[in-house]
């Protein structure tokens, strides 16, 4: 999956692209990424020009419209700092999708200088700044769905290693676990019967497993999973990484509520 | 609501066939991985290695092909080039009309299910049996195969059994195994008495002219058995530098398809009978096949001919799984047939546009490719292509606009606070179809466009107070 290599972060500054779904739906996903890097001492800043990755019109096969998005993107976080996005899905576009957008146009130079210094967000804890367990509470058990997004990637190590990690956290094992839970962005709305039956599938096993909260590291997963099991009429509880990061730092009383 | 028609086809398709589609493509891909992490302490470097040779092979076919031709010619056989279905089809007619041959057994090949030799042939009044099991049920019943690899996964035993009786085969009896040896002695009188006998190739060595076929009914053994003449179809990707390049390829080909470490039979064929050999056919002829494949080599989406033809995409494919690979309306279904199919297609690549889209981009299929073929990539490169030639694609939203939002940041933010309509209008009234394929299925979190940024403009007040009173102090 990636298809370059990263520049190891320099200093203690980073932009968050906080990404189009939490912009719209998933606020305190993004509010708990600010607050988990806040707490590790990172200064983060916010590019308020910022709007979506481009994958919707990448997926969609509109490339023009894509590159369109992508461009503003370069401009919007332009500059040397890491870039670091709470979702897999988002930064692989960054980092492999726009590369392959990208790979005739005369300004690929700066889509791959930002492709450089982006990473999801549990791979810049792990990889980027080493960090290798985490502190405070968290108490119950947890079923991690790993995004397809993160296949090839360290992603979804880094963020079952932190969690694993935390003291009262158990990680339960589920059924076909490598297997997509159906969204996949567009096609969850232009192949709406096979999506939502491969959601059935995931929930089966999902509620085998009888988790306290089903967690991802990324909302657009959880958003069709959530929103399939909601309207079943069986809710399913779900939390972002960063969210159970987050409320560990709080439960262990290493961060104002 | 109008959906993607492999979307459409998932929800006609039978429980019943789902069931059984799904079971036994999860049972093998479970066994595959399994066993390959038992196996080898690097599995995924063995992947990419494959992946590599075979890249190697399909950009050097300039210099492999004619190699592999003198060495075949060498070995006795004669070869012939078709570059497309019909001159495949009729250098095959060509040369069972030369020899006055009227029967052909035939094992399993896809690429002659790519020509579609066997109608052709049989409209010239040649008789042309399938030998593989599954593919002569699909023969019988005038199906088409669902599967590379398992061309019934669509049918059940109780199908079987009642078409054998309706073929006269014997009455109604659903016992594989009874089913199994009907088929035999149907078979072992068509064997004996077949002129010529077709095969096609998993590998072909250019250093020695060495065929590779593999079987695990041993039915390409027969073909070749007693009849005297021996005709080969061959891919033009199909070819390998060197003999010991199998020993990773065939390695991989039996665990990726069926979990097993070797297929039953794996034969050698290097050339008809030589003089002094007991027997074996007296005539061999190997066809190299284009048709479409060097359009793919030049363009942007070659890797998918590095393709050994396993089928573990299609097994762990979650969207292959629900629909079935009938729903793909080519002989190549699954991830590898979502681009391939389209690609051979030619002329008709716009009839297959949509295939491309059936993937929801999971990526499983390149992460159990034994040749580590990037297909979601490729399948992205499809859906661009398909858009500049003007595909439709039903049930998409239309992303020129959401471009123009998402490139100006100030109608972003307006966009992300006006979305709270999203949350007094009742959902059945949004007036975009996606929107309504996601309400139909799925509740919408509640819209709090905006809410972040506030948090961070407040945050950074609080932050910047706290900074004064720092100072201060």
């Amino acid at each position: 999956m990636m298809s370059i290599e990263r520049k190891p972060p320099l200093g203690k500054k980073v932009q968050l692209l906080a990404t189009c779904l939490c912009d719209a739906f998933y606020d305190d996903a993004a509010i708990a990424t600010v607050q988990v890097l806040e707490h590790l001492g990172i200064t983060v800043e916010f590019p308020e020009a910022q709007t979506c990755c481009g994958q919707p019109a990448f997926n969609a096969g509109d490339w023009t419209a894509s590159r369109r998005v992508v461009r503003h993107m370069v401009y919007a976080f332009r500059g040397e700092l890491p870039v670091i996005v709470p979702s897999s899905s988002c930064a692989a576009m960054v980092f492999h999708g726009s590369l392959l957008a990208f790979e005739h146009e005369p300004d690929r130079p700066e889509v791959e200088q930002l492709a450089r210094r982006t990473w999801e967000l549990a791979d810049f804890l792990v990889h980027g700044l080493g960090v290798k367990t985490w502190p405070g509470r968290f108490d119950g058990a947890l079923a991690f769905h790993r995004s397809c997004h993160s296949r090839g990637t360290a992603s979804g190590e880094a963020a079952a290693a932190l969690m694993r990690s935390i003291a009262g956290v158990t990680l339960v094992e589920f059924g076909e676990g490598e297997q997509c839970c159906g969204f996949g962005g567009t096609f969850s709305v232009t192949f709406p019967n096979i999506s939502e039956a491969m959601g059935r599938l995931k929930l089966e096993h999902l509620r085998a497993a009888q988790p306290r909260y089903l967690v991802g590291i990324d909302t657009s997963c959880l958003m069709h999973l959530g929103g399939l099991a909601e309207k079943e009429g069986r809710p399913l509880e779900y939390r972002h990484v960063a969210q159970v990061l987050r409320d560990a730092l709080r439960n262990g009383g290493l961060l104002k509520p | 609501m109008k959906t993607q028609p492999i979307d459409q086809f998932a929800t006609r398709l039978a429980a019943e066939k789902r069931q059984s589609v799904y079971q036994s493509t999860k049972l093998t891909h479970e066994k595959r991985t399994a066993m390959l992490a038992a196996q080898f302490a690097d599995p995924d470097g063995l992947r990419r290695l494959a992946g590599e040779i075979k890249q190697h092979a399909i950009e050097n076919l300039d210099t492999l092909l004619p190699l592999a031709e003198e060495r075949l010619k060498a070995g006795g056989a004669q070869v012939h080039w078709a570059v497309d279905a019909e001159a495949a089809c009729r250098h095959v007619l060509a040369i069972m009309q030369r020899r006055g041959a009227t029967r052909m057994v035939k094992a399993k090949t896809m690429v002659s299910e790519e020509i579609e030799l066997a109608h052709f042939l049989e409209r010239q009044g040649i008789e042309c049996l399938e030998t593989d099991l599954g593919e002569f049920i699909v023969q019988i019943d005038h199906d088409h195969p669902s599967h590379i690899v398992r061309p019934i996964i669509h049918k059940n035993r109780r199908e079987i059994a009642t078409s054998f009786e309706k073929n006269g085969l014997g009455a109604y009896n659903d016992e594989p195994a009874v089913i199994t040896r009907r088929a035999r002695t149907f078979m072992r009188a068509k064997y004996l008495a077949a002129d010529v006998g077709l095969t096609g190739a998993n590998f072909l060595v250019a250093e020695s002219g060495r065929i590779v076929v593999v079987t695990n009914e041993g039915n390409s053994r027969f073909s070749l058995a007693a009849p005297k003449c021996h005709i080969a179809l061959v891919g033009i990707e199909k070819i390998l530098p060197r003999d010991r390049d199998l020993a990773v390829l065939l390695n991989l080909l039996a665990r990726s398809a069926t979990a097993q470490q070797l297929s039953v039979y794996t034969e050698f064929i290097h050339g008809p009978r030589a003089p002094g050999q007991a027997d074996g056919p007296e005539e061999m002829h190997v066809i190299f096949v284009d048709n479409g494949r060097t359009e793919v080599l030049a363009g942007e989406c070659r890797e998918i001919l590095r393709c050994i033809r396993c089928g573990a995409c299609m097994n762990v494919c979650p969207v292959y799984r629900q629909a079935s690979g009938h729903a793909y309306r080519a002989v190549y279904p699954g991830p590898v047939g979502a681009v391939l199919s389209p690609l051979l297609a030619g002329e008709r690549f716009l009839d297959l546009a949509d295939l491309p889209k059936a993937s929801s981009l999971c990526g499983a299929c390149n992460e159990v490719c034994p040749v580590n073929i990037p297909i979601p990539d490729l399948l992205l490169r499809l859906r661009d292509q398909g858009k500049r030639a003007g595909a439709k694609s039903p049930g998409l939203p239309p992303m020129g606009p959401w471009a123009l939002v998402a490139s100006s940041p100030a109608v972003w933010q307006a966009a992300l606070v006006g979305g709270r309509l999203l949350n007094v209008l009742p959902h059945r009234f949004i007036p975009v179809p996606a929107a309504q394929a996601w309400v139909s299925r799925r509740t919408l979190p509640s819209w709090r466009g905006g809410e972040f940024r506030r948090w961070w403009r407040a945050h950074q007040n609080r932050k910047a107070e706290t900074g004064d009173r720092k100072a201060q102090a």
